[in-house]
């Protein structure tokens, strides 16, 4: 059936209730029957809840063939817990037919690649996949499809039980002997939880993997001891030097500040810049790069930013500290500035992943959002974005929030050079639509500007503004007329992943791409 | 083949890029950046046994890619080097705009260059007398011959110092007032303006001296400088700002110069615009303030 996004989704893949993705909010107003846990009475009172292992604690939470383990990135590239617990299922426990539940999985994670391979390991749900994972996924060798959420589609996802944890594992930092975990303190610091918080809420067993043990009680806590089984103490949960960088810098490369101050313009040209703004942007070059020169519009009309969210890093939290924004709030942290500074600068909070973009909850942030400045992978002439597969059809990127901050933000932006060596970022179609256009609003490039015709208003105050815009349509063709228009790639029927969107529907699906034949 | 237009021998001239031909990443879409010129450098920046490499990489830049209103101009090597002839000829066949003559220092280098170009352009097939020049003044010897420089060809349409080589002669360096080149750019400038030619400034190498750079800037602009060489496209802004005319300049300009459409069309030749006395000899400056105005995006009428 074709969706929304012009996307032929396989019947086969709409049973149960299942839907194609019908355009945004679809869903606004439907109710939903949340999922509870089924968890163990912890009424005795004791003094720890520390076991000796991880194999300990998995059969304490009763592993067994065919559970769902979930797993959250903090840790990020220097994540060591994920490969710890599914090696001691599968090579000490004997465990098998797992399904692994990850609010992203990287590099990190290759040698999970290994137990795909031996079909160990037959799912994977994650909002991120790239490395080894991406590649054998993308080769067909996982025995379902892989599905991909945004961090917002993920909890609704837990919430509504579409996943079921058996297991949480909580790679904490810090945590006391009964499991309440917290991101600081440690010598494997990764600032906020919040992606790990949900998870631990929905999970019928729920297991604290840490390597810093802190006195009782770990307050205040990211994740609580009352719903933690056991804690295992290991050495090392992550490579410090791979879960947050030195303080991110702001690009010096021309291109990218050029970008970015096209995304100030567009920003200080609309109504919504006004006193008390709410903004998030990631930390891509130009995308962080805006927030330099947002700061000088901010400073010349005299304004302050009233909110931020995101992933944070250190020039947010410098915007922060010199009082130019009201409140930073994250689930996650890209840099020591921002690991340093969440619960110790007056004003920077933590949260979970639901509160930040779940579509399905009451409250949730990026609805409140101002304006989000994202990257992209590819961009096509209706707008979709896709930030999830390579050129060359393999899995190898991370919806993350995109889908969330651009479906819930008055203005959303994107930035990127119009070319990526040989590639056109913008194109004809994307290769997999991870964000549908009906959500993008602007696109910035080193080549030009262009508005969504679904936003005259927008349109209007370019053009008041005085700020040059093209159509989309003449930026995919200037791309293609520098580095030539790419032959479409070549698929087999199976599919590998399917692309949820955001509030459940299927947006588009990732195929096994054939192999090159020269 | 690209084929660009004629070069315009009077054009707006605020910032010229100088970027080393041999860098593809850098001169691919050097015009995405905004400014009015580029200055694809075959000199210092490229090592002198690459000399030959740079030259391919800019033949293949000047006739594939399309630059399009973004002037192009070549830094060619000095004619004391054996690269000189070799460097007009590619410049030529490419169809550069113009050519940029390093380390002049007479009438006769403008000559030299001027022979070559006018064979190469023989050679190629190029009309006779398209290829545009400058020079630049680099030396002492340079700065004393401005006027028979500037005056020395109908190709020539500027002149620009450069300051490294200069300061060195002069044995001093880099001073934030700028007296340590004063005399020479205020000779190089009366010279200029005494040929009719265009006259740029030298470049500002220390990037992250955003201060000193607008001081440097607000000088060039009170001393008469038509534009500035940069090395960063970061720096374009803050010229193309520093160079814009105040709104009450362009809203006088645009008045004097509709006063003047008016009453010469009823016969009179003196009058008084905003108390002001104007006539004839105020109109070029006028016009040139609308057009600056336009290219700054400043003002849209018909006047110019």
């Amino acid at each position: 059936m074709i969706n929304a996004v012009g996307r032929d989704i396989p019947e086969e893949l709409l049973v149960n209730g299942k839907e194609v993705y019908q355009g945004k909010f679809y869903m606004d107003g439907k109710y939903m029957q949340k999922a509870a846990p089924k968890t163990r009475r912890y009424e005795k009172p004791a003094e720890s809840k520390i076991v000796a292992t991880l194999v300990d604690a998995l059969k304490q939470c009763g592993a067994k063939d065919g559970m769902t383990f979930s797993f959250h990135h903090h840790l990020r590239n220097g994540d060591y817990v994920a490969n710890m617990v599914m090696k001691a299922a599968i090579e000490e426990l004997g465990l098998k037919d797992l399904t692994i539940a990850a609010t992203s999985l990287g590099e990190a994670h290759d040698p999970i690649a290994d137990y795909i391979e031996e079909g160990k390991v037959i799912g994977i749900q994650t909002s991120g996949i790239r490395g080894r994972m991406g590649e054998v996924v993308s080769a067909g060798k996982l025995k379902t499809p892989a599905i991909i959420r945004s961090h917002g589609g993920r909890p609704r996802a837990i919430e509504a039980g579409e996943v079921h944890i058996d297991i949480a594992f909580v790679a904490a930092p810090t945590s006391d002997c009964v499991g309440n975990c917290r991101g600081i303190g440690g010598k494997s610091n990764c600032g906020s939880l919040g992606y790990a918080m949900t998870d631990a809420k929905y999970a019928d067993h729920v297991v604290v993997v840490t390597d810093c043990l802190v006195d009782f009680p770990n307050f205040p806590a990211s994740v609580e001891a009352i719903d933690v089984d056991a804690v295992v103490v290991v050495d090392s949960i992550g490579n410090p030097k791979k879960i947050a960088s030195a303080a991110a810098r702001i690009s010096q490369n021309p291109r990218d500040l050029m970008m970015a101050e096209n995304v100030a313009k567009v920003i200080a040209s609309t109504p919504y810049f006004k006193e008390g703004f709410s903004f998030q942007t990631g930390v891509g070059g130009p995308s962080l790069a805006a927030n330099l020169f947002l700061e000088k519009y901010m400073d010349a009309r005299n304004i302050k930013m009233g909110w931020a969210i995101g992933g944070i890093c250190g020039p947010m939290v410098e915007l922060l500290k010199k009082g130019k924004v009201g409140k930073v709030i994250d689930v996650q942290d890209f840099d020591l500035d921002a690991v340093n500074s969440i619960n110790q600068t007056p004003g920077h909070y933590e949260m979970s992943a639901s509160q930040y973009a779940n579509p399905a909850n009451k409250g949730a942030f990026v609805n409140k959002l101002d304006f989000v400045v994202l990257a992209a992978l590819e961009i096509d002439t209706g707008f979709n974005v896709n930030v999830l597969t390579g050129s060359d059809g393999v899995l190898r990127g991370a919806p993350g929030g995109h889908p969330d901050t651009a479906a819930g933000s008055k203005v959303c932006i994107i930035v990127t050079p119009l070319t990526r060596g040989r590639m056109a970022t913008v194109c004809e179609k994307v290769v997999t639509v991870t964000t549908p256009g009906d959500c993008v609003d602007v696109l910035v490039t080193d080549y030009g500007i262009a508005v969504n015709p679904l936003r005259p208003d927008l349109i209007e105050c370019l053009d008041n503004a005085g700020i040059p815009h093209v159509t989309i349509e003449s930026l995919k063709e200037k791309a293609y007329s520098l580095v030539g228009r790419p032959d479409d790639l070549q698929w087999e029927d199976k599919v590998v992943a399917v692309l949820e969107a955001r509030d459940g529907t299927i947006l588009d699906v990732v195929r096994k791409i054939k192999p090159l034949e020269l | 083949m690209i084929r660009r237009p004629k070069p315009e021998r009077f054009r707006l001239r605020r910032t010229m890029m100088f970027m080393n031909a041999q860098k593809p990443g850098l001169i691919k879409d050097a015009y995405i950046y905004g400014c009015d010129s580029i200055m694809l450098d075959l000199e210092d920046a490229v090592a002198e046994n690459q000399k030959d490499a740079a030259r391919f990489s800019l033949y293949h830049a000047l006739t594939t890619i399309d630059y399009g209103s973004t002037e192009v101009i070549v830094r060619i090597n000095g004619l004391d080097t054996p690269h000189w002839q070799e460097d007009i000829r590619v410049c030529v066949a490419g169809g550069a705009d113009g050519i940029r003559i390093a380390k002049c220092e007479s009438a006769q280098d403008v000559h030299t260059v001027e022979a070559a170009v006018e064979a190469a352009e023989k050679e190629f097939g190029v009309e006779v007398g398209r290829t545009l020049l400058m020079a630049a003044l680099e030396s002492p010897k340079g700065i004393l011959n401005a006027y028979e420089i500037c005056s020395a060809s109908d190709r020539m349409f500027g002149v620009a110092i450069s300051g490294g080589d200069f300061r060195k002669c002069m044995q001093t360096t880099f001073q934030r007032d700028g007296v340590d080149m004063l005399a020479a750019r205020g000779q190089m400038l009366i010279a200029a303006r005494a040929a009719g030619i265009q006259c740029f400034d030298t470049v500002f190498t220390d990037l992250d001296d955003e201060e000193g750079f607008r001081a440097e800037v607000l000088q060039n602009k009170a001393m008469g400088f038509d534009g500035k060489s940069l090395i960063n496209p970061k720096q374009i802004r803050l010229v193309h700002e520093v160079f814009c005319p105040t709104e009450k300049e362009v809203r006088q300009a645009e008045a004097v110069v509709r006063a003047f459409v008016e009453q010469s069309a009823a016969g009179v030749g003196v009058f008084t615009v905003n108390g002001k006395m104007i006539d004839v000899a105020f109109i070029p400056g006028a016009q040139r303030t609308l057009r600056l105005a336009k290219a700054c995006g400043m003002y849209e009428g018909d006047l110019v």
